[in-house]
């Protein structure tokens, strides 16, 4: 057993990630099941469902509305969180604990809590509930997911390139536009990523405040008594893709940028 | 926290001098504002409704009050079902540390020489995310289903009596939390042992510690931040969860917990002052969990 | 739990000799170490000196136990440790970044070696040595409580504690300032001399190798260029890389001449220079020689030829740099250049100045031949076992060089 302890490590790591793909292999392969109603038993293979993925079931409709959701949601969160970030770093300023248990606490507490909370708000004030209502939900949870983002971002600048521009007779408007915010640009892409992602995931906070409105998620979730559609599995395995496609090619710009670097030295 | 994993740049190591402005309050306020508004305003709400009593006069109907009662009802009624929510949240953040730990050392230490190969293992480890929860979810419903290939297996090889199924069981909801929750063990953890200074390592077997010791004595104590970080980002959304213990995926009528009972009095029973409180109890639980975790790291440390 | 691979109580090879046998280290793109041969008696203070990338480190973390060596032997006390783990053998090191545990208090850290060992009264052992280094009154603080120079004397503290057979030090002395280092400089050697280990000190600095060791050693890519007493190396530099790395030298190049019986002539386009055959490496052909800028007197006249002096000059002096103890001068003499001459600041005011003609006399004793030609030191040592782009890069490199030398 002497080389255990050298490749245990190796062969563990393999065996955890092949159980993580595990529901996305099945999800893709099942997208191209020809299946009638229900899509749990293999029947065979197909293209149809990712041909006429819009053609019956309402799926696109509520995949849109999640993507509309999403992206409105992520602009006002990231604006607002990117706004709070960078008070948090570079400011002196009082309660600032209690900003910051504040900021914290959404992302502490459950889902069931806050998606119960909102709903018993927007009924006590007579709001009716519909996409407004998911959209105000998706903006409160993702502001503090953006804020810790943004923060290690501004974090790590360093103060000596706005003061160099501030030296160069930068006024402050002109420093933060040309100098500041184009640095925290990937730290802010990060944040708005990260939000959308979060929204269009979003179940639990959805259902309690959706009203008659559906979602992609909540389309599966009702839609899993009675079996869900290969259409659905469709749509999620394009999404998977697409975001797998855009972190590859981020990671390997990123390390072709570092190979590049170290061969100028 | 744990979030410096998603982001690509690391903190700076001086301390920041930090300007007081009255930009510091423009910046501010919006955020804090709708925070107010949406986050403190329906807790205020909530409780509210989890004092109210039901309307004498209509039925289904509900008027403010101070209703205490309400809290006791609900302990009473849901006892069973909290002990179960902490119980399947306790064991599925411990099998996510078992299986997240070694592999947030394995990316943070071991494939440290190889920074490719370390992202696209990051990559993996994110993967799941992006296929939709309740896929995930479904998937293993229908691999553990009956009709599916490990039943059958298991089956065949008598671990499974005649009509016995493995969804709806103990088993299969905590399985389903520990899967979907191992991304959230796993990143924090990573992201304190990518730091993790190797020369320290290095020191340990200078000095007579064997790989194992030197596990045991330095790294194990170091890696405490990303642990702890990992663990209440497990826990937490675990004791919540309504969704895998649900009847449409992988529980059934003997999994319920606390999230399933708040949501089937949400919008099933409607009997929102029921759901309030209970959805207040498993805040406040929340809430001495994070106090302690508090206590021992300062607020600075939580973002 | 202890580690039972290494014996409790004292090492059998405590203060034992090293020995180096063919020593090979080879890393993809280029080899670090090369065939290194060398023998550390028990008991002394030895340094390794040599520029960044010479491969002196890693000779380091070879004998640690921290790399594999690609070939070659590592015997402590005659026993062959080759082979053996890190955690395995009688040898500690002092790391250049100290690598304290951050999160143990420094009496832990002291006491972590010994603990391993499962040695009885650890604790007391530890205070012993933080004694030693004089920092016992701070036994529970955490690492980062403590200034640069205090971590460093922990680090000592936590390696010597643990009485090994070879006590490693790996540039510790390279994040301090001037003063400090100065200081632990002397306390390292005393506690040396007290606790009778062998050190073996790893440093670019020759300053500090040459005030500390009893023995240094001069490497360059991978070999060991020349070894011996601080002194030794200073006044009878071998090669050329060690004349101009350790401290300065002139060097002139000449053919050979005369031989008497105890010196030889080389002229050295048109200048006779003299030097003792006990001095000179080699006697025939084109050599170089040299002498230490101290070594040289300057004259405002041109001196009277006498046996036992070598004479050169006109020159003109081009450059007067201050530096408290003495004054460098620069002379630039017709053919050879610029040559350099240290005079220790005697008098108040400075005794030449900038544009002055000034003739050089130095003492024939003083003179040393080398076994290599100064020209010839560039060459490379090793194939270039470079990719595609990085011969690129080198080509690039040379090209520059050469422009700018023309």
């Amino acid at each position: 057993m002497k080389g255990f302890g050298r490749y245990g490590i190796w062969v563990f790591s393999a065996m955890a990630f092949v159980f993580l793909l595990i529901p996305i292999v099945y999800t893709v392969a099942f997208s191209f099941n020809d299946a009638r109603r229900t899509n749990i038993i293999w029947r065979g293979f197909t293209l149809d469902n990712w041909f006429g993925v819009c053609d019956s079931q309402n799926v696109c409709a509520a995949f849109g509305n999640s993507v509309l959701i999403g992206v409105v949601a992520t602009v006002l969160a990231t604006t607002l969180g990117t706004m709070i970030a960078l008070a948090l770093v570079r400011y002196r300023f009082r309660f600032r604990n209690a900003t910051t248990l504040l900021i914290f606490l959404p992302m502490a507490t459950p889902e069931v809590v806050l998606g119960a909370g909102l709903a018993a708000q927007f009924l006590q004030a007579g709001v009716p509930k519909g996409l407004a209502t998911i959209i105000l939900a998706h903006t409160l949870f993702c502001i503090s997911f953006v804020v810790v983002t943004v923060r290690s971002r501004v974090a790590g600048l360093d103060p000596a390139l706005e003061e160099a521009g501030r030296d160069l007779y930068g006024s402050p408007q002109q420093v933060f536009w040309r100098i500041t915010f184009p640095m925290l640009l990937p730290g802010i892409v990060a944040a708005a990523l990260l939000s959308f992602a979060l929204s269009f995931d979003d179940f639990i906070i959805t259902n309690f405040n959706r009203g008659a409105e559906v979602t992609f998620p909540s389309y599966v979730y009702t839609a899993a008594a009675r079996g869900i559609p290969a259409e659905a599995n469709v749509i999620a395995s394009a999404v998977f893709f697409l975001a797998i496609a855009l972190v590859l090619i981020a990671q390997l710009t990123a390390a072709a940028r570092r190979r590049q670097l170290a061969r100028a030295g | 926290m744990a979030f410096t994993a998603f982001s690509s740049s690391t903190a700076a190591t001086e301390p920041v001098v930090r300007r007081k402005s009255r930009a510091a309050l423009f910046l501010l306020l919006p955020g804090i504002f709708y925070l107010i508004l949406f986050f403190v305003t329906p807790l205020i709400s909530l409780v509210i409704t989890s004092l109210q009593a039901p309307d004498p006069l209509v039925f289904g109907r509900f008027v403010n009050a101070l209703n205490w009662q309400n809290y006791a009802a609900v302990i009473e009624l849901y006892g069973e079902q909290s002990v179960r929510s902490a119980g399947y949240a306790a064991l599925a953040t411990l099998f996510a540390l078992l299986i997240g730990f070694p592999l947030a050392y394995f990316i943070g230490i071991t494939l440290r020489p190889y920074p490719l190969l370390q992202s696209l293992a990051l990559v993996l480890v994110i993967a799941p995310f992006f296929i939709s929860f309740l896929l995930r979810t479904l998937a293993w419903k229908q691999i553990f289903s009956t009709e599916g290939p490990v039943s059958g297996i298991l089956s065949s090889l008598g671990v499974l009596g005649p009509g016995q199924a493995i969804t709806g069981t103990a088993f299969s909801v905590i399985f389903g939390l520990t899967y979907n929750f191992i991304p959230f063990m796993t990143l924090p953890i990573y992201a304190t042992l990518a730091s993790l200074d190797l020369r320290l390592l290095e020191a340990g077997n200078d000095l007579y510690g064997s790989p194992a010791t030197t596990f045991r004595t330095v790294t194990l104590p170091l890696s405490t931040a990303g642990v702890l970080a990992g663990t209440l980002l497990t826990f937490i959304p675990a004791a919540g969860d309504y969704i895998n213990a649900s009847r449409e995926f992988l529980g059934s009528a003997d999994t319920t917990m606390i999230g399933n009972v708040i949501e089937t009095n949400f919008l099933v029973l409607q009997n929102f002052p029921a759901a309030a409180s209970l959805s207040l109890l498993l805040m406040a639980a929340i809430l001495v969990l994070v106090a302690l975790y508090v206590k021992r790291s300062g607020t600075e440390d939580l973002l | 739990m202890t580690n039972h691979d290494v014996p409790q109580g004292g090492f059998a090879e405590a203060g034992a000799d090293l020995e180096l046998v063919g020593l090979t280290k080879r890393f993809p793109g280029f080899t670090a170490v090369e065939e290194l041969d060398l023998t550390i008696p028990a008991g002394s203070f030895f340094a390794l000196l040599g520029p960044s990338g010479c491969g002196k480190t890693t000779t380091l973390r070879l004998i640690a136990g921290l790399e594999e060596p690609t070939a070659g032997r590592i015997l402590i006390g005659g026993k062959d440790v080759t082979t053996t783990k890190a955690y395995q053998r009688p040898v500690n090191t002092v790391f250049q970044s100290y690598a304290l545990f951050p999160h143990m208090s420094i009496l832990d850290n002291v006491a972590f070696g010994l603990k391993r060992r499962g040695i009885k009264n650890a604790e007391a052992l530890a205070h012993e040595a933080l004694a030693l280094v004089e920092l016992d009154h701070v036994g529970r603080r955490k690492p980062t409580q403590l200034s640069g120079g205090q971590q460093q004397r922990v680090a000592l503290a936590r390696a010597i504690v643990n009485r090994p057979a070879l006590l490693l030090l790996d540039e510790p002395l390279g994040a301090l300032d001037l003063k400090l280092r100065r200081q632990m400089q002397i306390e390292l050697k005393d506690i040396q001399d007290e606790v009778g280990l062998t050190f073996l000190h790893v440093t670019h600095d020759q300053e500090e190798a040459m005030t500390m060791a009893d023995t240094v050693a001069v490497m360059n890519k991978g070999r060991i260029e020349q070894m011996g007493p601080p002194q030794e190396l200073y006044e009878l530099p071998r090669t050329s890389f060690v004349a101009k790395f350790l401290g300065q030298s002139n060097l002139f190049s000449g053919e050979v001449t005369s031989v008497s019986r105890a010196a030889m002539v080389i002229d050295a386009a048109g200048t006779k220079i003299e030097v003792p055959l006990a001095r000179a490496q080699r006697h025939t052909g084109h050599i170089t020689v040299g002498v230490r800028p101290e070594k040289v007197s300057l004259h405002g006249a041109a001196p009277e030829a006498s046996a036992g002096r070598n004479v050169m000059g006109p020159g003109r002096i081009t450059d007067v740099s201050f530096s408290g103890v003495s004054t460098q001068y620069e002379v630039t003499v017709p053919v050879f250049g610029a040559l350099t001459v240290f005079a220790q600041n005697t008098s108040i005011s400075s005794m030449h100045r900038d544009g002055d003609e000034v003739w050089l006399s130095w003492a024939v004793d003083h003179a040393f031949g080398l076994a290599d030609d100064a020209d010839s030191a560039g060459s490379p040592r090793f194939d270039a076992d470079f990719d595609t782009s990085m011969i690129a890069v080198q080509s690039r490199k040379n090209l520059e060089a050469e422009l700018e030398g023309a």
